[in-house]
């Protein structure tokens, strides 16, 4: 009955526009809030070195296994293409070229925004619906100062800095994999990147693009946490729609990103 | 003469927002049998002595998930609580007790009315206005509230530390004698999520009460207690608040021992307050809802 569901998906289509934009409206507003109280005497040091190490230095071990198999799986795709034309010297700067413009951002991007946006949801969310939010405006804390805007910065820290650590251990698992597969050496390798086909500007490419992914992963993962209600069932919610924003949000993003940035 | 620690610096910003709109001294220890207000302080409704909370024609309305719209939850209700009085707060279930409660912190929206606390309006205070407010309110939540990623101790000390600056020592001092008060002693390196129920409510009470604050909200404060402890901590509310000189509004349900430390109860019912008077009034109320709640009578309108 095309005649009778056709109202209905349009309407569907409309509410789903319309609540997007809502989604996007707060995220930004969210993000005036945030940098509003980023002033030096209202930052809690603390709570960012506590975020920070569990942020960073606890995903160390998932970002170290996605990366080296990140760029050997990379070189092992590119193998045989180099090998029909010869060109195994050019080995180093496809595999550098596509890791640090595109696949070590946007890997290292959704791996922290499930392991380390998802957390941080639940734990605002669990906050929230546990009175804990409320516990911090009753005495006279501001909730945004004391627990986002440390998580903000520690996850927009985090996913930058694991992004140039993903890229260089990226870069290493396709040198070794290149070894392995074809016998060109780690100098050849190098040679490959640094021999002025990739420039600095395809290095800050990569890095703006981290620092645009942190944005969201944070912003998301914030919003949905404080927009948290209806108790445990409701954590669940504001996670699954956390990690499906983000993830949306970084590949919109990458786009747009790839047309912009140089 | 008791050690004054210097309030917390505030941020630039609020510096300038204190000069321009208000100005409120805030020491430690607060001085319980001072009962003038602070120089400065923001007075945006006229001035009523002997009463800390007024409550006139207070209406919340909050969203049903359910329904999907905006229900009534609190209407009508004029409640007046006098400076130093114990004040319970009773009623079935889902009438709107703890959402009076948020409301008297400034935690939720009101649409309707006046709540006057400290003479001032929470329902038109400014941030800055109810931040200062809040200064001087210590409050129990039903769920506790507790910061998971905090130790007792530090959960303790949290309102102490982030609005004053007392020395370490102090600190320590503070926290071993809230845990003596609570007979919790030796639990200061325990972690919230390792606490029984009883434990958590007793931590909660401690934090509450750390900085002396001269206002108390309790939101079920002994709920899933054994009896013994439950009798503990009523006597340990009625004894604080008594030697601080606090108001203090308690809601719970377990009536047998909420009741004797009263001074004043207000019933509650769907939202609406059926009787506000003395415990012995309560007792002896003509209205049939009243009676059979406050007697505990299985048949009734209830």
């Amino acid at each position: 009955m095309a005649h009778s569901d056709s109202p209905s998906l349009v309407r569907r289509l409309g509410a789903g526009t319309v609540e997007t934009a809502a989604t996007i409206g707060a995220m930004l507003a969210l993000l005036g809030r945030i940098l509003a109280r980023a002033t030096p005497k209202r930052f809690d040091r603390r709570e960012l070195v506590r975020h920070l190490e569990f942020m960073a230095i606890e995903s160390l071990p998932i970002v170290i296994v996605t990366a080296l198999f990140t760029g050997a799986i990379v070189v092992i795709q590119a193998t045989p293409v180099v090998q029909r034309f010869g060109a195994e010297g050019l080995l180093g700067w496809g595999a550098g070229f596509g890791v640090l413009r595109e696949i070590g951002p946007l890997l290292t991007a959704l791996m922290i925004s499930g392991r380390v946006g998802a957390n941080n949801t639940a734990d605002l969310g669990t906050m929230v619906v546990t009175e804990q939010v409320d516990g911090l405006r009753a005495l006279a804390i501001d909730p945004l100062e004391y627990l986002v805007v440390p998580r903000f910065f520690g996850l927009v820290t985090t996913l930058t800095l694991m992004t140039v650590f993903s890229d260089l251990l990226a870069l290493f698992g396709a040198a070794i994999a290149g070894q392995a597969l074809i016998g060109l050496s780690m100098h050849g390798f190098y040679n490959g990147i640094a021999g002025g086909l990739i420039q600095f500007k395809d290095v800050a490419h990569g890095l703006i693009k981290s620092v645009a992914f942190g944005l969201i992963v944070a912003l998301s993962s914030c919003h949905f946490g404080l927009a948290t209600s209806g108790g445990a069932p409701g954590v669940g919610r504001s996670v699954k729609a956390s990690v499906v924003t983000s993830a949306a949000g970084i590949f919109a993003l990458d786009y747009f990103l790839s047309f912009v940035v140089p | 003469m008791p050690a004054l620690y210097p309030r917390k610096t505030p941020s630039a910003r609020r510096e300038r927002e204190s000069y321009t709109q208000c100005v409120i001294t805030l020491a430690w220890p607060p001085q319980a049998a001072d009962h003038t207000d602070p120089p400065g302080v923001a007075v945006t409704i006229p001035r009523t002595p002997n009463l800390v909370i007024r409550l006139e024609s207070l209406g919340v309305r909050l969203v049903d998930r359910r329904r999907g719209d905006r229900r009534w939850v609190l209407h009508g209700l004029d409640v007046t609580v006098p400076r130093g009085c114990v004040y319970g707060l009773i009623g079935p279930g889902a009438a709107g007790k703890s959402v009076l409660l948020k409301a008297l912190a400034g935690l939720l929206p009101i649409e309707e009315g006046v709540v006057a606390v400290e003479e001032v309006n929470v329902a038109a205070a400014s941030a800055l206005e109810l931040e200062q407010l809040r200064r001087r309110l210590g409050m129990a939540f039903q769920n506790n509230a507790l910061f998971d990623h905090l130790t007792v101790a530090e959960n303790i000390a949290f309102p102490l530390r982030r609005l004053f600056t007392p020395t370490e020592d102090e600190v320590r001092e503070k926290i071993a004698e809230r845990l003596a008060c609570v007979t919790l002693p030796g639990f200061e390196g325990r972690m919230p999520p390792g606490l029984s129920g009883g434990q958590k409510k007793r931590v909660a009470f401690a934090r509450a009460t750390i900085t002396k604050p001269p206002i108390l909200l309790l939101d079920e404060p002994a709920a899933g207690l054994d009896p013994v402890t439950s009798q503990r901590l009523f006597d340990l509310i009625r004894k604080d608040v008594k030697a601080s000189g606090a108001t203090c509004v308690v809601v719970s349900s377990d009536l047998d021992r909420l009741l004797p430390i009263c001074d004043r109860v207000g019933v509650l019912v769907h939202g609406e307050l059926l009787f506000d008077g003395t415990v012995e009034d309560a007792k002896r109320s003509s209205d049939a809802r009243v009676y059979q709640f406050v007697n505990g009578l299985p048949d009734g309108p209830l």
